[in-house]
C-alpha cells in the first residue's frame, strides 16, 4: 500500500465508519433536496467534493495566520469564493443542471460538511492530511447521495441515470411508479432507513442515551403517573 | 395590496415551509430539537435574523450587486455587473449581522442573551438564512415583500423545529429497535412531519 496507516484511516474512515451524513450529521439539507435524480446528485456530489478539497487545503495552508476570533468569517469567505468558482463553471458548462440545482449550488456555502471539516480538521492539520480528509468526507457524502438518488429515481420513475429500466404502466409496461419516492419526504425515510441499516451492521455507531428505557411495563403504573415515573428514571 | 402581503406571508409560513418543504436548516433542526425550550430559543433567533437579513440583502442587491445597479453612483458604472459576488456578499452580511446581533443582545438584553447565546453563532451557518436571501434574489422580491418573506419563513422554521422537538420529547418513552434510536428515528419523524405539511401544498392564495 502506498499510504501509511494514518493517511489510510483519514481517507477511508469517513466512507462508512465516520460517514458525514450517517454519523456526523453534516450536510443533510442538500442530501435531501437534490436526490430525485441521479444526474443532478452526481453533479452535486462532485461540486461538494471539489469545493471541500479546495477549501480544506487552503484553510489548512493559512491556519496558523487565522486569528481565532474571526476564523468563522475567514472560513466562510474562502468557502464562498470556491463556491462562486464552482457556480460560474456550472453555469458555463452545464447550464441545465445549474438551473435544476437552483439555489442549492449557493447553499453549498452553508453545507455543514465544509464548515465542520474546516473547524474539526483543517484548522489542526497540515494541507496533505486535510486533502485526504476532504477526499474521504466528500466520498462518504457522495456515496449516501448517490445511493438515495438511485433508489428514488429507480422506484419513483423507473429510470436509472435517465435510462428506462422498469417499463411504466403509462407506457404499456408493468411497473406502477411509487409516487412517494418522487416527493421530498421520501428522502427522509430513505436516509433514516440507511442509518438504521448501517447501525445494525456496525453496532458501535448506535446511540444509547437517546431513549429512556422503561423496564417495568407501563400498565402497572397508573396512567397519569407513567410519564412522571419515566421522567424520574431518566433523571 | 394588503391581501398580497398576507398571502405571501401565509405562503412562506406554511406552503413553502423552509424546513419541511425545502429542507433548509436541517443540521440545526436535527441537532437542537431534543428539548422544546431550546428549539423555541433557536427558532426565535432564526426568525429575528431572517427578518433582518433578507431585506438588508435586498437593499444590497438593488443598490450594488444587480446588473447596472451601480448607475446611481456614477453613469459610467451603469455597465458593471457584480452579480457573481452575490454569494460572498450575502454570507458576509449574514455573518456580520449575527455578530452584531449577538453583541447587541448581550449588551441590552442579558436575559435574552442567556437564553439565545449559544445559538446565535450557529445561525451564521444555518442554510435557512442564506436560502432565504437566495430565494429572495431568485424570485425578485421588492423590499416590502422580502421583509414579509423573511419574517414569514422564519416563523415557518420556528413552527417546524418546535413541532419536531415536541414529538422527540415524547419519543423518548417509546421503545424502537436499538439501531433506529436517535438519528434514524428523528429522520423518519421529520419525514412524517414533511408529509403533514404537504397538505398545505394545494392551497392557492
Amino acid at each position: 500500500m502506498m499510504f501509511d496507516k494514518k493517511t489510510r484511516a483519514t481517507l477511508l474512515d469517513p466512507l462508512i465508519d465516520e460517514n458525514p451524513i450517517g454519523r456526523q450529521v453534516l450536510g443533510i439539507c442538500s442530501a435531501l433536496a437534490v436526490t430525485t435524480m441521479l444526474s443532478t446528485s452526481m453533479v452535486m456530489a462532485l461540486a461538494v467534493t471539489g469545493v471541500l478539497i479546495a477549501s480544506n487545503v487552503s484553510i489548512s495552508l493559512i491556519r496558523n495566520w487565522i486569528p481565532s476570533s474571526i476564523r468563522i468569517i475567514v472560513q466562510l469567505t474562502i468557502i464562498s469564493s470556491m463556491v462562486i468558482v464552482t457556480d460560474q463553471l456550472l453555469k458555463a458548462y452545464s447550464y441545465t443542471v445549474s438551473k435544476q440545482l437552483s439555489v442549492f449550488v449557493g447553499l453549498i456555502i452553508t453545507n455543514c460538511i465544509l464548515m465542520g471539516r474546516a473547524e474539526a480538521f483543517a484548522m489542526q492539520n497540515g494541507p496533505k492530511a486535510s486533502f485526504f480528509d476532504a477526499v474521504g468526507n466528500g466520498g462518504g457524502y457522495s456515496i449516501v447521495l448517490l445511493l438515495v438518488a438511485a433508489i428514488r429515481e429507480l422506484l419513483g420513475s423507473g429510470r436509472f441515470f435517465g435510462m428506462k429500466v422498469l417499463p411504466l404502466v403509462t407506457d404499456g409496461g408493468w411497473y406502477q411508479p411509487n409516487g412517494l419516492m418522487v416527493l421530498s419526504p421520501a428522502a427522509f425515510f430513505l436516509i433514516g432507513g440507511l442509518i438504521w441499516a448501517l447501525r445494525t451492521w456496525k453496532p458501535a455507531q448506535r446511540e444509547h442515551e437517546a431513549t429512556v428505557h422503561i423496564e417495568s411495563p407501563a400498565h402497572d403504573v397508573p396512567a397519569a403517573n407513567a410519564d412522571d415515573a419515566a421522567r424520574k428514571r431518566a433523571a | 395590496m394588503l391581501q398580497h402581503y398576507l398571502s405571501l406571508f401565509v405562503k412562506s409560513v406554511f406552503v413553502e415551509n423552509m424546513a419541511l418543504s425545502f429542507f433548509l436548516g436541517m443540521c440545526s433542526l436535527l441537532a437542537v430539537s431534543k428539548k422544546v425550550s431550546n428549539a423555541v430559543g433557536l427558532g426565535i433567533a432564526v426568525t429575528f435574523v431572517l427578518g433582518i437579513t433578507v431585506p438588508l440583502n435586498n437593499v444590497l442587491l438593488h443598490t450594488v450587486l444587480r446588473d447596472g445597479a451601480l448607475a446611481w453612483l456614477h453613469p459610467a458604472l451603469a455597465t458593471v455587473d457584480l452579480s457573481f459576488l452575490v454569494f460572498l456578499s450575502f454570507i458576509g452580511t449574514i455573518a456580520a449581522l449575527t455578530q452584531i446581533v449577538e453583541m447587541a443582545v448581550e449588551r441590552f438584553a442579558p436575559a435574552l442573551y442567556g437564553a439565545l447565546g449559544v445559538f446565535l453563532p450557529l445561525i451564521a451557518v444555518n442554510c435557512a438564512i442564506l436560502g432565504g436571501s437566495l430565494f429572495m434574489d431568485q424570485r425578485d422580491y421588492n423590499l416590502a415583500e422580502s421583509t414579509v418573506y423573511g419574517v414569514g419563513s422564519g416563523i415557518g422554521w420556528l413552527l417546524a423545529i418546535v413541532a419536531l422537538a415536541a414529538v422527540r420529547e415524547k419519543l423518548r418513552y417509546s421503545n424502537p429497535p436499538v439501531a433506529l434510536r436517535g438519528l434514524g428515528l428523528t429522520f423518519m419523524v421529520t419525514g412524517l412531519l414533511a408529509i403533514c405539511f404537504m397538505a398545505f401544498a394545494g392551497i392557492q392564495l
